[in-house]
C-alpha cells in the first residue's frame, strides 16, 4: 500500500494487521530511549492547513519514534497565504524528496490530489468533513485493546455528524468490524442520505442508547449557532449531552477531543473511568507509527534488497 | 427582436454528397439519398447515385448520417475577460467540430454583456472570428446583480438574442416579474438559471447519499424546482415567454409538465451530461463532474430523459463551460463549476441514448437541432433550396474521449474516459466546411 487516503483503502483485514502492529509499537513508549531506528533518515512532512494540535503533536510523535526527520509547515505565515496552489506547494514540498507527506486540509478530496501530484507517500490526516483515517484506526484499536472483537458491538455516534470527518471514517471502520452503528444529532445535522451512505441507523434522540455497548460523541463547534443548525447549546445539551444519568456503568464513552465540558460531554463523564479519551490519544502514536511504518519501512527494505541484487 | 448571428464566413463548396442517410424528422426524411450542395444552398436530394453537379467533390457518405446541423442556446465562450478558458474562436470551432451551425453565448463574462455597446462589441468580434454563427445573449440584470434591469431595448438594437443572467439566478421575485413586463416591449424571451441560493447555499454537488458520504454540502433538488415553479406562475402572469435552462430534477421536469399543459409559453433545455451521468460521477471528486445545476440522483435522470423524450424539455443544449486547467486541478469544493459540451453532445447523446434505444434518433436530431427557434433562430432543415446546413456523422467511429485532441481551448469533459461510439466527421454552414475530420479527402 502506497498512500492512506480513506479506511476503505485498508478493508478489515488491513486495519487488523495495522493494528496488529500498532501493537507492537506500544511497548516503545516505556524504553528508556523511547525510539526504534525502523525510518532513520526519512524524511516526513507534516503539511496542515488547518489547526490541529493533538493530530499534528501525534504523527510528528510517531515519526520520531520511528527515527524520521520531521518537518511541519503550517498554512498560516507561509507561501500558502500568499495564495500558492496546493499543487505548486506539493511541488515545492516534493523537491524535498520526503517519504511521506501527511496532509490535513479543509477540503474534501486534498489528499487525494496531493497522492496524485507527489512520489510520496501521502497520509490523509483529515479532508474537509470526508475522512480522517488515522482517527478511525486508533478508535478501533482502542476498543480491539479491550475488547476480542467489535463483531455485533452495538456503537452509536452522537453529534454534528454533518461536519464529522471523524464521524465518516469511525463509523466506516466501526461498520469494516462488523459493529452495528447508530448515528445520532439534530435532524439538521445529520445530512439528508447518511445513513444509506454509511450502512447506519440513524435517530434523532437518546431513546435505545442505554443498548449502546459504546457512545461516541462528536465535539460541538460553536460556530453551528451561528449557521442555525441548532437553536442554542442549551437544548443542545438537554437533548443531547451525555450526563452520568443517561449512562449505565457498563457502557464506555468515547470522544475525538477537544472536548466541551458540559456541552455534549458532562465533566464528570469526562473525568469518569468509563471515559476512553486518553487511551484514544495514547492509542492515536502506536496507530500512527504503524501507517507509517506499513507505509515506508516496508517499500525501503524493498529498495535496499534491490540496490543488493544490482 | 432583430437577433444576429455573427460569423466569418468563407469559401462556399459545391459537393455532392453521396449515399448518405438523411434524417430530418421536419422534412420526413429518414433514407439513403445524393444531396447536391450549391452556393451555400441544398440545390437537390435525390435518389442515391443520381445527385449530379458539374464540377462539384463528390463525397461517398456510405454509412454516414445527415442531419440538419445542431443548434445550442447555452454556451459560455468567456468574452470578453476571461479568454484564458475560450475565445470566440476556439469556442466556434468546438461547436463546428461538434457538428453545430449556431450557438447562443451567454453574457456572464467579464465585464457582463449588459449594455448596447458592449454587445454590439462583442458580435463585432465574432464577425472577425467565428468560425460559425454565433449570436449574443444579453443580461436581465445590471453585472448579473438581480437587482437593476439592462437596457433590453438597446440590447435588442444590437442584435441579442434574449435575455439572460445565467450562472446566477434572478434571486428577487419583483426584479423578475418587472424583467417580465419590461422585455414585452421588444417582444423578447428570458431564459432563466433558476436556483434558490437560499437552499443550494452555493454547494458544489447534489445532496443525497453521494455528499453525505463526501461530508460536502449538498444542493437539493428543490432549490432548482421551487425557483422554477414560481417562475413559471410569473410568466403566465405576465403572458411572457420563458426559457427554462439546464432542468436538472424529476420536480422540475413536472412543474414544466404541468405548467406547459395549462398553456405557459415555456421552452427549457437538457445537457447531455443530466441526461447521462448521475452524482455518482462525483464520488471521486473529480472536478470535472462538477458543474451547476449539479448531476443529480439517477431518479432525477431519468426524469430528465422522460422530459426530453415527451418534449416537455423542449431542446439538447450542452452549457459548454471552459476552464483551465489549473482552475480546475483544484479540490472539488474551490474548482470553478462546468464542463465543455459542445465536441461530446451528439456523440454521447447517440451512444448513451439513440444506440440503446431509449432515444429515437428522429428525436434526438429534432432536440439537437430546434433549440433556438425560441429565440428567433429557425432550426435548419434538409431540403432542397434551404440554407446547406448539414453535419455529417459517423455512426460507427468509435472514440475515446480523452485528455487532448479538443479544438476547445480548455479540456474539462465530464466524460472525458469513456468510449463513444459515433462521432461528427463533417459539418457544413451554409455550404462553407467549417469542419472536416478527414472525410472529404
Amino acid at each position: 500500500m502506497k498512500h492512506l487516503i480513506s479506511v476503505s483503502d485498508l478493508g478489515r483485514e488491513g486495519i487488523e494487521r495495522l493494528l496488529d502492529r500498532a501493537s507492537t509499537f506500544s511497548s516503545v513508549a516505556e524504553r528508556e530511549i523511547q525510539k526504534v531506528p525502523a525510518l532513520r533518515g526519512r524524511l516526513i512532512v507534516n503539511l496542515f492547513y488547518e489547526a490541529s494540535t493533538r493530530t499534528t503533536s501525534s504523527f510528528e510523535l510517531a515519526a520520531k519514534r520511528l527515527s524520521a526527520d520531521v518537518i511541519s509547515v503550517r498554512s498560516s505565515g507561509s507561501s500558502v497565504e500568499k495564495g500558492e496552489s496546493l499543487k505548486d506547494t506539493i511541488a515545492t514540498l516534493d523537491a524535498y524528496e520526503p517519504a511521506a507527506i501527511v496532509v490535513r486540509h479543509p477540503r474534501a478530496g486534498a489528499a487525494g490530489l496531493v497522492a496524485k501530484w507527489t512520489d510520496a507517500s501521502v497520509i490523509n490526516a483529515g479532508d474537509g468533513a470526508r475522512a480522517h483515517p488515522t482517527q478511525a484506526l486508533l478508535d478501533v484499536h482502542t476498543l480491539r485493546s479491550r475488547f476480542e472483537s467489535l463483531d455485533g458491538m452495538n456503537i452509536w455516534i452522537v453529534g454534528d455528524i454533518a461536519h464529522s470527518r471523524v464521524a465518516r471514517s469511525t463509523a466506516a471502520a466501526f461498520r469494516l468490524m462488523s459493529a452495528k452503528v447508530t448515528l445520532c444529532g439534530p435532524p439538521t445535522l445529520l445530512p439528508p442520505g447518511i445513513g444509506q451512505a454509511l450502512g447506519c441507523e440513524v435517530r434523532y434522540d437518546l431513546v435505545g442508547m442505554e443498548k449502546a455497548d459504546v457512545i461516541y460523541s462528536l465535539r460541538m463547534q460553536h460556530e453551528r449557532m451561528a449557521g442555525g443548525d441548532v437553536p442554542s447549546l442549551r437544548e443542545y445539551t438537554q437533548m443531547y449531552g451525555i450526563t452520568p444519568e443517561r449512562l449505565s456503568p457498563h457502557q464506555l464513552v468515547m470522544h475525538p477531543g477537544p472536548v466541551n465540558r458540559g456541552v455534549e460531554l458532562d465533566g464528570a463523564v469526562v473525568d469518569s473511568p468509563q471515559c476512553l479519551m486518553s487511551e484514544q490519544v495514547a492509542a492515536g502514536v502506536d496507530v500512527r507509527m504503524a501507517v507509517l511504518y506499513e507505509l515506508l519501512a516496508g517499500e525501503r527494505s524493498q529498495r535496499i534488497e534491490d540496490v543488493a541484487a544490482a | 427582436m432583430s437577433p444576429k448571428a455573427e460569423w466569418i464566413g468563407g469559401q462556399q463548396a459545391d459537393l455532392v454528397i453521396a449515399n448518405v442517410q438523411v434524417v430530418d424528422p421536419r422534412e420526413g426524411l429518414n433514407s439513403v439519398h445524393d444531396l447536391v450542395v450549391s452556393r451555400g444552398r441544398i440545390t437537390e436530394i435525390t435518389a442515391p447515385g443520381a445527385g449530379k453537379l458539374d464540377g462539384a467533390q463528390v463525397i461517398d457518405a456510405t454509412g454516414r448520417l445527415a442531419m440538419p446541423a445542431f443548434t445550442d442556446p447555452h454556451v459560455h465562450f468567456r468574452t470578453p475577460g476571461q479568454e484564458h478558458k475560450e475565445t470566440i474562436s476556439t469556442g466556434t470551432a468546438a461547436a463546428a467540430a461538434g457538428g453545430y451551425c449556431l450557438v447562443l453565448a451567454m453574457p456572464n463574462t467579464t465585464p457582463a454583456v449588459d449594455n448596447p455597446e458592449l454587445l454590439r462589441g462583442v458580435l463585432a468580434r465574432a464577425s472577425e472570428e467565428a468560425v460559425i454563427p454565433m449570436g449574443q445573449m444579453g443580461a436581465i440584470t445590471k453585472g448579473l446583480s438581480g437587482s437593476e434591469l439592462t437596457e433590453m431595448s438597446g440590447m435588442a438594437d444590437a442584435g441579442a438574442a434574449g435575455f439572460t443572467d445565467d450562472g446566477m439566478p434572478v434571486a428577487d421575485a419583483g426584479v423578475l416579474r418587472r424583467a417580465f413586463r419590461y422585455q414585452e416591449a421588444v417582444n423578447g424571451v428570458l431564459a432563466l438559471h433558476e436556483e434558490d441560493h437560499a437552499l443550494s447555499m452555493g454547494a458544489s454537488l447534489n445532496e443525497g447519499s453521494v455528499s453525505a458520504r463526501l461530508g460536502l454540502r449538498g444542493q437539493p433538488g428543490v432549490a432548482e424546482s421551487t425557483m422554477i415553479l414560481r417562475d413559471l406562475e410569473l410568466a403566465d402572469l405576465e403572458g411572457s415567454k420563458i426559457h427554462i435552462q439546464h432542468v436538472s430534477t424529476a420536480g422540475s421536469v413536472r412543474a414544466i409538465r404541468d405548467a406547459k399543459a395549462r398553456g405557459v409559453q415555456v421552452t427549457a433545455e437538457a445537457s447531455p451530461h443530466h441526461l447521462l451521468l448521475s452524482d455518482e460521477a462525483c464520488s471521486t471528486l473529480d472536478s470535472r463532474a462538477k458543474m451547476n445545476p449539479p448531476l443529480r440522483s439517477e431518479d432525477d435522470r431519468l426524469a430528465v430523459i422522460e422530459g426530453l423524450l415527451d418534449g416537455t424539455l423542449s431542446c439538447i443544449a450542452t452549457d459548454h463551460a471552459p476552464h483551465a486547467l489549473d482552475e480546475k486541478e483544484q479540490p472539488f469544493e474551490e474548482a470553478p463549476f462546468g464542463t465543455t459540451g459542445l465536441e461530446t453532445a451528439f456523440s454521447a447523446v447517440f451512444d448513451g441514448l439513440v444506440e440503446p434505444g431509449v432515444l429515437a434518433l428522429e428525436t434526438a436530431v429534432e432536440r439537437m437541432t430546434g433549440g433556438c427557434e425560441v429565440f428567433g433562430f429557425p432550426a435548419p432543415r434538409i431540403k432542397e433550396g434551404e440554407a446547406a446546413n448539414i453535419v455529417l456523422f459517423d455512426p460507427s467511429d468509435e472514440w475515446v474521449v480523452g485528455d487532448d485532441g479538443w479544438e476547445s481551448m480548455s479540456a474539462n469533459s465530464c466524460f472525458a474516459g469513456r468510449s463513444l461510439k459515433g462521432r461528427v466527421a463533417t459539418t457544413i454552414v451554409e455550404g462553407v466546411v467549417v469542419f472536416d475530420r478527414g472525410g472529404l479527402k
